[in-house]
């Protein structure tokens, strides 16, 4: 038993990830049916924003659900994230809930963030949230120092980045600083081909992101990222490595986005029949039929789905009827008192 | 009266606050080495406070923002030192888009307690890219504090406020004051954002901060020979920025010069003349700049003496500018 099993088992807390790793077909229902949350969510924010009621810009996740939910079923809710710009997927996989994230991506007062963080930049600290971020890059520095506060309270730090980042000061500089200070930190690099509008492989020199550890020494593993069991079974060995103080870990997890990098971008660059192809290996159809085989009955499978999916409405029409916040009942303050 | 040396002014209010609260971390480049620091700052603290709370870090100026950033928001009150103050160029994403916004943007759900130290200003012959001072490049940014004292038991007291300050604050330390002396604070903690009189008088309102305000005050000495009774604000900090303090001065003296190591252009000083019109042009007869010119700074010690503001140049401008018949109410 790890000192921490111990410190649980005398504190009566369940060991909530043993039947996770015993491979429990409910508890991956449970993260399927959270896949399926942040699908609907995005698919619900994209007709939103068509609708004139999210503004500005958003950057949806869909496809790439399997990464932030099969990581975060390897956390306690105590252990910290940070999250980029396409950041909905890991703010719902945490905890943040879905009423009010969308209430948030409308700029409405119920939203997380009482409306003033909107997509890209959603904070929620209550659920170990410590932010997401619009600058590429900034999530790896940030669950960098959020695990020098998890080592001193025994709690663990992920950060979720794409491939962009990974040419970032940000990425290189922290990964020597976490590697040095032992930090229990999970860095999970959702690579999804494409940094923007240009594909990956025409701006990263070396050809494989995960082997960019090695050369701190860092333990790092190359994950299929549309595969919830191998997410989960990747991030479960990192966080478990950063538990007994081990380090640091590196996962690259290979995924893909459905829709282009933002609202702006029709995605015109992909070459054809790459969208199918990975349409094809959808991390929701991949888990739904792992599920089945596993011997979980149809019904279900589709009641999870379906309450997954009225989750969303009901997350969508309360923000739709929530009040903007005015300037005059709460104005800003610049600093904390 | 014993006297405090201002670098050992900055180490006490480290270790007190250590020792005071445990979430307080202090690292950076070289500090915890047996040194304590390019400018001997910090020796001793890491034997006093253990590895893990006082500790070195790699020469990665953006990790150390980035990492200060992470931690504070997670519980922890870090100090990082950045060596010179020309390095913060590399930190600014995380400072100006992490640590000024979380609580604003979090919808106040939490604060960013870090400290940012660092060594700044010339005159010491460090040439370009070590001699700049930053304070008005962070000055502009909402949700972030800026100090830089002038004083032994200024920087002791504005130092431990910062620390114990729920928002990010910068810190800036002249090293042309490391090795000045000055009598032991009177109080435990400076509050951020009140500005002092540090002489007072009714012909002439002198504004400065940092090393400024005692090129201020020798120049108050000189003028009070022609006859003219200089009164000095120390702003202490540039944000949040006393404007109230400045304005009850230039309320009583009618004329300001406002003293800025650094060009005038974009600098704190032709803002806080901008602040001053918006507010008092009523009490305003006279306004005016000491600054740099809008160069980098210099090397060669002929070229960086002339490029410098100094008590000497501000006795110049204020003769030339007040001319000798000045009205004054000695």
């Amino acid at each position: 038993m790890s000192a921490r099993e111990t410190r649980e088992a005398e504190r009566g807390v369940e060991p909530r990830t043993t039947a996770t790793r015993d491979g429990d077909p409910r508890a991956y229902l449970d993260a399927y049916a959270r896949m399926v949350l942040i699908r609907e969510f995005e698919q619900a924010i994209h007709r939103l924003f068509l609708k004139g009621e999210v503004h500005g810009t958003t950057h949806l996740s869909a496809g790439q659900e399997a990464v932030p939910v099969g990581v975060c079923m390897a956390l306690e809710p105590e252990d910290y994230a940070s999250g980029t710009y396409r950041g909905h997927g890991h703010a719902l996989a945490k905890g943040t809930a879905p009423e009010a994230l969308a209430a948030e991506m409308l700029g409405r007062a119920t939203g997380v963030c009482g409306g003033r963080a909107g997509s890209m930049n959603v904070v929620d600290l209550e659920h170990g949230l410590v932010g997401c971020f619009g600058i590429v890059g900034g999530s790896i520095a940030a669950a960098t120092g959020a695990g020098m506060s998890a080592q001193r309270q025994e709690r663990v730090s992920v950060a979720f980045f794409g491939d962009g980042a990974t040419n970032q000061a940000y990425f290189h500089e922290c990964l020597n600083f976490a590697q040095v200070l032992e930090l229990p930190v999970v860095y999970v690099c959702e690579n999804n081909l494409y940094g923007e509008f240009t594909p990956m492989h025409a701006v990263t020199a070396g050809g494989e992101i995960a082997a960019r550890a090695g050369a701190y020494g860092m333990p790092f593993a190359v994950v299929d990222g549309n595969d919830l069991w191998a997410v989960h079974e990747a991030a479960a060995e990192a966080v478990d490595r950063a538990r007994s103080n081990g380090g640091p870990t590196l996962l690259e997890c290979r995924t893909y986005r459905h829709f282009g990098h933002s609202k702006s971008d029709p995605a015109r660059y992909r070459p054809d029949g790459e969208l199918d192809q990975w349409l094809a290996r959808d991390p929701l159809t991949i888990a739904r039929e792992r599920l089945l085989a596993d011997g979980l009955a149809e019904d279900e499978v589709s009641a999870a789905e379906g309450g997954a999916r009225q989750a969303i409405e009901r997350a969508c029409e309360a923000a739709l009827a929530a009040p903007y916040p005015d300037p005059r009942e709460r104005p800003g303050a610049e600093f904390a008192p | 009266m014993s006297e405090l040396e201002f670098r050992a002014a900055i180490r006490d209010a480290l270790a007190e606050e250590l020792e005071r609260d445990d979430s307080v971390l202090f690292f950076g480049e070289d500090v915890a080495a047996e040194q304590g620091g390019v400018f001997a700052v910090t020796p001793g603290l890491q034997e006093r406070f253990g590895t893990d709370r006082v500790f070195d870090t790699p020469i990665s100026e953006l990790a150390l923002a980035g990492a200060a950033f992470g931690a504070a928001t997670t519980g922890m009150r870090p100090v990082i030192e950045i060596m010179f103050g020309d390095f913060m160029g590399l930190t600014m994403d995380s400072l100006v888009n992490q640590a000024a916004k979380l609580w604003y943007v979090s919808n106040e759900q939490g604060s960013v307690p870090l400290v940012v130290r660092s060594a700044v200003g010339a005159g010491g012959r460090f040439g370009a890219m070590h001699s700049q001072t930053h304070g008005t490049w962070f000055q502009g940014i909402p949700g972030i504090k800026v100090a830089a004292p002038s004083s032994p038991a200024d920087a002791k007291g504005l130092l431990k406020a910062a620390i114990r300050d729920d928002n990010p604050v910068i810190f800036l330390e002249h090293k042309r004051l490391y090795s000045v002396k000055g009598p032991e604070p009177e109080s435990e903690t400076v509050p951020l954002g009140q500005a002092a009189v540090v002489r007072e008088g009714g012909d002439l309102t002198i504004v400065s901060i940092s090393k400024g305000v005692r090129d201020a005050l020798q120049a108050a000495d000189t003028l009070a020979g022609d006859g003219l009774d200089v009164e000095v604000v120390d702003l202490r900090t540039l944000r949040p920025l006393d404007l109230g303090t400045v304005l009850g001065s230039v309320g009583k003296t009618n004329r300001v010069l406002a003293v800025e190591e650094g060009p005038r252009i974009g600098g704190w000083a032709t803002g806080l003349l901008g602040l001053l019109a918006e507010a008092g042009l009523h009490d305003l007869d006279d306004a005016w700049i000491v600054a740099t010119e809008e160069t980098p700074i210099p090397y060669s010690p002929s070229l960086e003496d002339e490029f410098l503001p100094s008590a000497e140049t501000i006795v110049e401008s204020v003769r030339a500018r007040l001319g000798t018949g000045v009205e004054t109410s000695a």
